[in-house]
């Protein structure tokens, strides 16, 4: 199956999911309880503050389609999604993201395209993205410090930026870097992690339908602390592989070595598939916390999408790649 | 300077001092029931998006802070050629170990909700867990003997000995700070430095009283 076809039959089943349903979830969401009602009751308070990015400027609606990606729970609050974050670059603590990341700047946004690829060279954001494609996936995410959310992201699917990109076939691996700039990210310089920010992916993980490439969430465009312009969402495996703010995509035939692998490899290792059944040295896998709600949840094997992606595992050892 | 005396005099330290320095360490653990308190009831409050977190971190490094605070007393009190500090080092140490005891309660009974299988499994597996819970063993026994009467029974030699043992259990906290970051940053170094000041300022001073 080409990559085109397999993009097209995704859009002939978008619209499943009326944006009135996920209003109505949210509704409902608000009144279940007094600790969700707190952080909801929070998220209405900053609504306005919300259509600003951190610097101040409006973050611009993005025209998309629905999809048919949405695991139908409660959606997480854009305020949670976007005050709770994991973006070391601006600092280890999970509110430095929101109150540091306006000191990126996101235009022009080039990304360095190299490796075994036909068509290496330096792209601008919009030659990769089809802005006028972007459809809406709303995904669980699910972080290793076993805590999740479910996010309503816009973005187009990575395989359809890989395809523009022409990978040779020989290319085992996909490997993608965060920008690095030590003006705009000086905790780079004290927070203990080996920067620029790398992730990969295997080439067949990479062109894995559910693979996406974000540019916006709730409708509008990224905000900074969330990966903006543009960033990885690989839902079925720790949110760290998910890495924001890309510069550089490289086709390759050796397994990258990733940030956290080359931190600390026993730890956390290529792979990160979510999986409640091998625990990290840190923190039990069984079970997660999900932002907003007051019980911990059993975690899904592949963050509930063992469906679409187990095969691509069925002859390893998940206790040996995790 | 005979006026500050006279409003630092013990009778002033004991009556005024101490239930203000009493209501300053209970602020941090009060601030947060409140807040609990406003989540609970839908109000705006500053838990942030994953309560648990933020107890758990909150209460941590308050505990931390207080045994370096109460650490820092005797160094102080030397310094100052004063004994004045001595009078409020029951109250820091008992802070730090009401600290301690609300971080670990949290842990057990909010993020683990209170399943004590998975608690004694992260006592023996994550080796943070265990060196916290090293930290909080040793703890007891110093709670337990804070009182007046707990020094006349041990006879003073013993109780300052037994005493002793926080210069092991700041260390532990420290580490177990250090070893539970996903990354090293400056703080548990930060943390550290502060502890070795605060010994070495008691070492030298041991070797001049010798001298
Ligand atoms: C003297 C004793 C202890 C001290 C001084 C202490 C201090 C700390 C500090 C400073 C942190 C980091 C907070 C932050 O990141 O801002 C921490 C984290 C933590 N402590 Fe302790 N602790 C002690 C004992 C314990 C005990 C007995 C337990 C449980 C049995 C425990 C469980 C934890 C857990 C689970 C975390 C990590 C939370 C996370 O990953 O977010 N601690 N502790």
């Amino acid at each position: 199956m080409t990559l085109i076809k397999t993009l097209k039959q995704w859009q002939e089943s978008e619209n499943n999911v009326t944006p009135e349903r996920i209003y109505l979830n949210r509704r409902k969401f608000m009144t279940k309880s007094g600790v969700f009602a707190a952080s909801a009751v929070g998220g209405m308070l900053a609504a306005n503050k919300l259509l600003l990015a951190a610097d101040g400027t409006p973050l611009k609606k993005l025209p998309h389609q629905k999809t048919q990606y949405n695991p139908g729970e409660e959606l997480t609050t854009e305020q949670a999604i976007t005050s709770y974050n994991n973006f070391y670059e601006f600092g280890t603590n999970k509110t430095d993201p929101a109150k540091n990341a306006h000191r990126l700047t996101i235009e022009p946004w080039k990304v360095k395209v190299m490796g075994l690829t036909e068509a290496p060279g330096v792209y601008d954001i919009d030659d990769l993205i089809d802005y006028n494609n972007l459809e809406e996936r709303i995904y669980r995410l699910r972080c290793v410090e076993a805590w999740s959310m479910v996010i309503p992201w816009v973005g187009v699917s990575l395989a359809s930026v890989l395809e523009k990109l022409k990978p040779l076939s020989t290319a085992k691996y996909v490997r993608f870097q965060t920008k690095l700039d030590t003006e705009e990210m000086p905790w780079t310089l004290t927070q203990g992690l080996d920067f620029p920010y790398v992730e990969g992916l295997r080439m067949d993980e990479a062109l894995n339908p559910l693979s996406f490439m974000a540019v916006g969430l709730y409708g509008k465009e990224l905000p900074k602390q969330n990966g903006a312009p543009m960033r990885l969402v690989v839902p079925w495996k720790y949110g760290f592989k998910s890495i924001k703010s890309i510069v550089s995509i490289e086709f390759t035939d050796q397994k990258p070595l990733t940030t956290w692998e080359k931190s600390a490899p026993h730890e956390y290792g290529f792979y990160a598939n979510v999986n409640p059944n091998v625990d990290h040295p840190r923190w039990r896998q069984g079970k997660e916390r999900r932002i907003g709600e007051f019980r911990r949840r059993e975690t899904l094997m592949f963050n509930g999408y063992e469906e679409e992606v187990a095969h691509m595992y069925k002859d390893m050892d998940l206790t040996k790649f995790y | 300077m005979s006026k500050l005396k006279a409003i630092t005099s013990v009778r002033n330290v004991r009556r005024y001092g101490k239930p203000i320095v009493f209501l300053v360490c209970l602020y941090p653990a009060a601030w947060l029931a409140l807040q609990w308190y406003f989540a609970y009831t839908g109000q705006p409050h500053g838990l942030g998006f994953n309560f648990f977190e933020f107890t758990n971190r909150t209460t941590g490094e308050w505990a931390l802070r207080y045994l370096l605070v109460a650490l820092a007393v005797t160094p102080v009190a030397k310094l100052t050629k004063s004994f004045k500090p001595i009078l409020f080092r029951r109250m820091l140490g008992l802070f730090a170990f009401f600290y301690v005891t609300i971080h670990m309660c949290s842990y057990v009974f909010l993020d683990l909700e209170g399943n004590m299988a998975e608690f004694i499994e992260a006592i023996a597996e994550r080796l943070f867990i265990t060196v916290g819970m090293l930290a909080f063993v040793l703890l007891i026994p110093l709670a337990a003997t804070s009182f007046d009467k707990a020094q006349h029974w041990l006879g003073l030699e013993r109780w300052r000995k037994l005493h002793k043992l926080v210069y092991i259990i700041t260390p532990l906290g420290i580490l177990h700070f250090y070893m539970m970051q996903k990354t090293t940053t400056p703080e548990p170094f930060i943390y550290l430095g502060i502890y070795i000041l605060l010994m070495a300022i008691r070492y030298l001073d041991k070797r001049r009283a010798k001298a």
